[in-house]
């Protein structure tokens, strides 16, 4: 009997099913769950790293101590691990070392929408594509196959459809797992100084060589003949969206997108006579087989940007859009994604957005911070950056910037690749307020354990990583704790350690509201009482979803309270979504707020 | 060009069960032996956004994602998401439309108008329209969170699903303590 599987899941299971018992990664959407499933598994060793590259080199140490080993990642997690893959690929895996990178199209969860299958060509390292959850797990299988055999870590590339996309899926037996670990040192394959290196570098190529010659047999690309007059050449996902439109067509489905079956290309174009390169993002196929000398119909007519479906893919081909009814033009108040009822963030935020100062941001929750009306935070980049930004825009900026320039960062995000930055603003002297957004967990992707929780990916209790102590062993003289709940002491501290010469960390202390860790029964939810309220709209400026207004002109009469001369409504709390977190409630000058309202209502 | 593959599409806001509920969608149909794909995305959406849920289903099923113009039935967990996806129906496309209204945050600063009439303009361009009042159904049901299985019972009436799967699935999917509710709310669901 098929089960029904996530991507994700059906990724964990694969591991798991070919005797993998190693797995480390970072959170980031669409991969965590991944890590997640696995760690579930009996026997199985899984940890969350403080970030990618962290958790490349855990893995690449384990696979060289002979374990099967699986890391996952984000695509742009890729970015942060580039740096020991490009070595591992001359390397070698001794074990076995699969990689997943998953990536974005469409940008549901990232910064960015880089196409990493350019990773695998560049580090050359082969990579394997999956289409749905069954392949998902098959790949995996496959994926660890071919690095025990050829010697090299595999890039294994979900998307973020495939990934969270749920689709039958059969199981197999789990395959007993072999015990290969023992130490072997040989200097020659894992020392690479420049004259082992170079030796190093020629083996990459003759295993690119062989894998080459591998994937023109390579049974997960396959040929679909049908109609000779059109051929698609697609991989992953895509191929799927163009099946659902053009079930009639010729296929070319790549199973591995890196090396490309050059032989089995070119078979392909002399048995079809017009061909499509059917791919999200990059040219990556297309570029290739252009090279080849084959005219392929691609990016003049399927866009570059953004994920595909298959309704993207009738309309490149057919120039025709289905619109089977004439719908008029409508303005829907778009939805965007809210700080949650209660977030510790919000009364940092609307602080920070008081200050007049510039407040490079970070990634995160809290940087949905950045909108209307709280409008505290000026930049994100990537992972980390609001530390380095706010220190090299406090040394351009010298005598302008004073007291100007404040970094936030979550405490996931500190830890993943805020250290570093931070010992170099005390280093360098530079002069700006860094603030901690200590939530207590990693929220953005669901709550994952790091190196401050206190707990592992697997739930065991650990040392927990002390904010103070490390700031204050970076250097960092000036370090305080303030709760976000209190919006005059967030305030408060905020202005004195911009006003002090040098680096302040100030770290925002609050768990999360959706954390059950720390939750201790709601508190009451609060009331505005028409009664007092002067409708000066403070308390709209939290953007806080239970907090709406009411226009009297939308009242009847005999409810309408005009408690000040040009009011023209009022402030409105749902109580189904209100968690009392009080801050809206220092806000309101005629203390309108409260549990009870007036009973005059 | 069209193959077999039906696709129901359901919208809403973060928080609302959408994915509970596409996911006992997805084992009914399994248990009627077809094939099934869904497909929807985590993350940022969760916070209070627009959450949407693909559910594709027949004999073999290619893509989770459905295109524009080729959905058959609109499942909208609050009204003014309805608005949003109406361009994915097909011409004789199901709305089934759940009654409560979630206000984002334009329209709670007072910047932005709530639309009116969701139902009326609806009914305009689509000749089945179904509005559940799917809060009040789950409070009758005895939980205020069985919004979802209100809405697939509804939902129930326009599929060749069995109630004999459906009571099973529905039993697999909740556990002990609020099973009972669940099972109200959806056959209180059914009487839209
Ligand atoms: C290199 C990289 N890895 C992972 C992610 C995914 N990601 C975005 S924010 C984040 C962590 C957020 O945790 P934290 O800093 O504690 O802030 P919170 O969401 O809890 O407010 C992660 C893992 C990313 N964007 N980039």
């Amino acid at each position: 009997m098929p089960v029904l599987m996530s991507g994700n899941e059906a990724i964990a299971r694969g591991a798991y099913e070919c005797g993998v018992r190693f797995g480390a990664g970072y959170p980031g959407t669409p991969s965590t769950e991944i890590l997640e499933e696995f760690a579930k598994y009996e026997g199985v060793y899984a940890e969350w790293a403080p970030n990618e590259k962290v958790a490349l080199e855990v893995g690449i140490g384990a696979a060289v101590a002979g374990a099967k080993v699986l890391v996952t990642m984000k695509h742009v997690g890729v970015n942060v691990a580039a740096d020991p893959l490009f070595t591992a690929s001359y390397t070698g895996t001794n074990g076995a070392l699969v990689i997943i990178s998953a990536d974005d199209p469409s940008l549901h969860s990232s910064q960015n929408e880089q196409d990493n299958r350019n990773y695998a060509k560049f580090a050359k390292i082969p990579m394997l594509e999956p289409a749905d959850s069954q392949e998902a797990k098959d790949f995996i299988k496959l994926a660890f196959e071919i690095s025990e055999k050829f010697d090299t870590p595999v890039f294994v590339r979900p998307n973020t459809r495939v990934a969270h996309s749920k689709s039958l899926v059969t199981l197999s037996e789990p395959e007993p797992p072999e015990d290969k670990t023992a130490i072997r040192i040989n200097a020659a394959k894992y020392v690479m100084v420049p004259i082992n290196a170079r030796a190093r570098r020629v083996e990459v190529e003759k295993r690119m060589q062989q894998l080459r010659e591998f994937v023109e047999t390579f049974p997960e690309n396959r040929m679909e003949i049908n109609n000779p007059e059109v051929g698609i050449i697609t991989a992953g996902i895509v191929y799927h969206y163009a099946k659902d439109v053009f079930p009639d067509y010729s296929y070319l489905k790549l199973g591995m997108v890196h090396p490309l079956p050059t032989g089995m290309i070119r078979e392909f174009a002399a048995r079809v006579k017009k061909i499509y390169c059917v791919e999200e993002l990059d040219p990556f196929i297309e570029e290739q087989v252009r090279a080849m000398g084959i005219d392929v119909t691609g990016k003049e007519i399927f866009p570059y940007t953004h994920e595909f479906d298959p309704g993207v893919i009738e309309r490149a081909v057919t120039g025709q859009t289905a619109r089977p009814v004439d719908l008029p033009a409508l303005t829907i108040p778009p939805r965007p994604p809210n700080l949650c009822p209660g977030c510790p963030h919000r009364g940092l935020f609307y602080v920070l957005g008081k200050l007049k100062a510039f407040v490079t941001g970070d990634i995160g929750c809290y940087t949905l911070s950045y909108m209307k009306p709280l409008e505290g935070l000026h930049s994100c980049i990537c992972m980390g950056a609001s530390v380095g930004m706010a220190h090299g825009m406090s040394k351009a900026l010298k005598e302008k910037g004073k007291g100007k320039v404040v970094g936030v960062i979550g405490d996931s995000t500190f830890i993943h690749s805020g250290i570093t930055p931070l010992l170099n603003l005390v280093y360098n002297k530079g002069d700006a307020v860094i603030v901690i957004a200590d939530n207590r967990t990693t929220a953005m992707t669901g709550m994952q354990e790091h190196p401050a929780t206190g707990f592992t990916l697997q739930g065991e209790k650990t040392r927990a990583l002390d904010f103070t102590v490390l700031a204050a062993a970076l250097g960092v003289e000036n370090v305080r704790v303030i709760d976000p709940y209190d919006l005059k002491m967030t305030r408060t501290v905020m202005k004195e350690e911009l006003e002090k010469p040098g680096p302040s960390v100030v770290i925002s202390n609050r768990p999360c509201v959706l954390f059950k860790r720390f939750q201790t029964g709601a508190a009451k939810p609060l009331q505005i009482d028409p009664a007092k309220c002067i409708g000066c709209k403070m308390c709209l400026g939290l953007g806080c979803p239970p907090i709406a207004w009411k226009k009297f002109d939308d009242m009847p009469e005999d409810q309408i309270r005009k408690n000040a001369k040009k009011q023209d409504g009022h402030s409105f709390i749902d109580q189904d979504l209100c968690n009392g977190c009080t801050v809206c409630r220092q806000l309101c000058k005629v203390g309108a707020i409260g549990e009870e309202v007036s009973a005059n209502e | 060009m069209s193959n077999a593959t039906k696709s129901i599409l359901l919208a809403g806001v973060g928080g609302q069960g959408i994915l509970r509920a596409s996911d006992i969608l997805c084992l009914a149909f399994m248990a009627t032996g077809l094939d099934v794909k869904k497909s929807e995305v985590h993350g940022m959406a969760q916070r209070g956004g627009c959450v949407t849920s693909h559910v594709r289903y027949g004999a073999k099923v290619y893509s989770p994602i459905a295109k524009k113009g080729d959905v058959d039935i609109l499942l909208s967990f609050e009204k003014l998401e309805t608005l949003r996806y109406l361009d994915y129906l097909k011409a004789d496309g199901v709305v089934i439309i759940n009654e409560e209204e979630i206000y984002p945050p334009s329209v709670n600063l007072g910047d932005a108008i709530y639309p009116g009439n969701i139902e009326v303009l609806t009914s305009r361009y689509f000749k089945k329209v179904k509005c559940v009042n799917a809060p009040d159904v789950a409070r009758r049901a005895g939980n205020a969170r069985a919004i979802n299985t209100a809405l697939l019972g509804a939902l129930s009436n326009e599929l060749m699903i069995t109630d004999d799967v459906w009571n099973r699935v529905l039993k697999e999917s909740f556990p002990q303590k609020t099973l009972e509710a669940n099972l109200q709310a959806f056959n209180l669901g059914k009487l839209f």
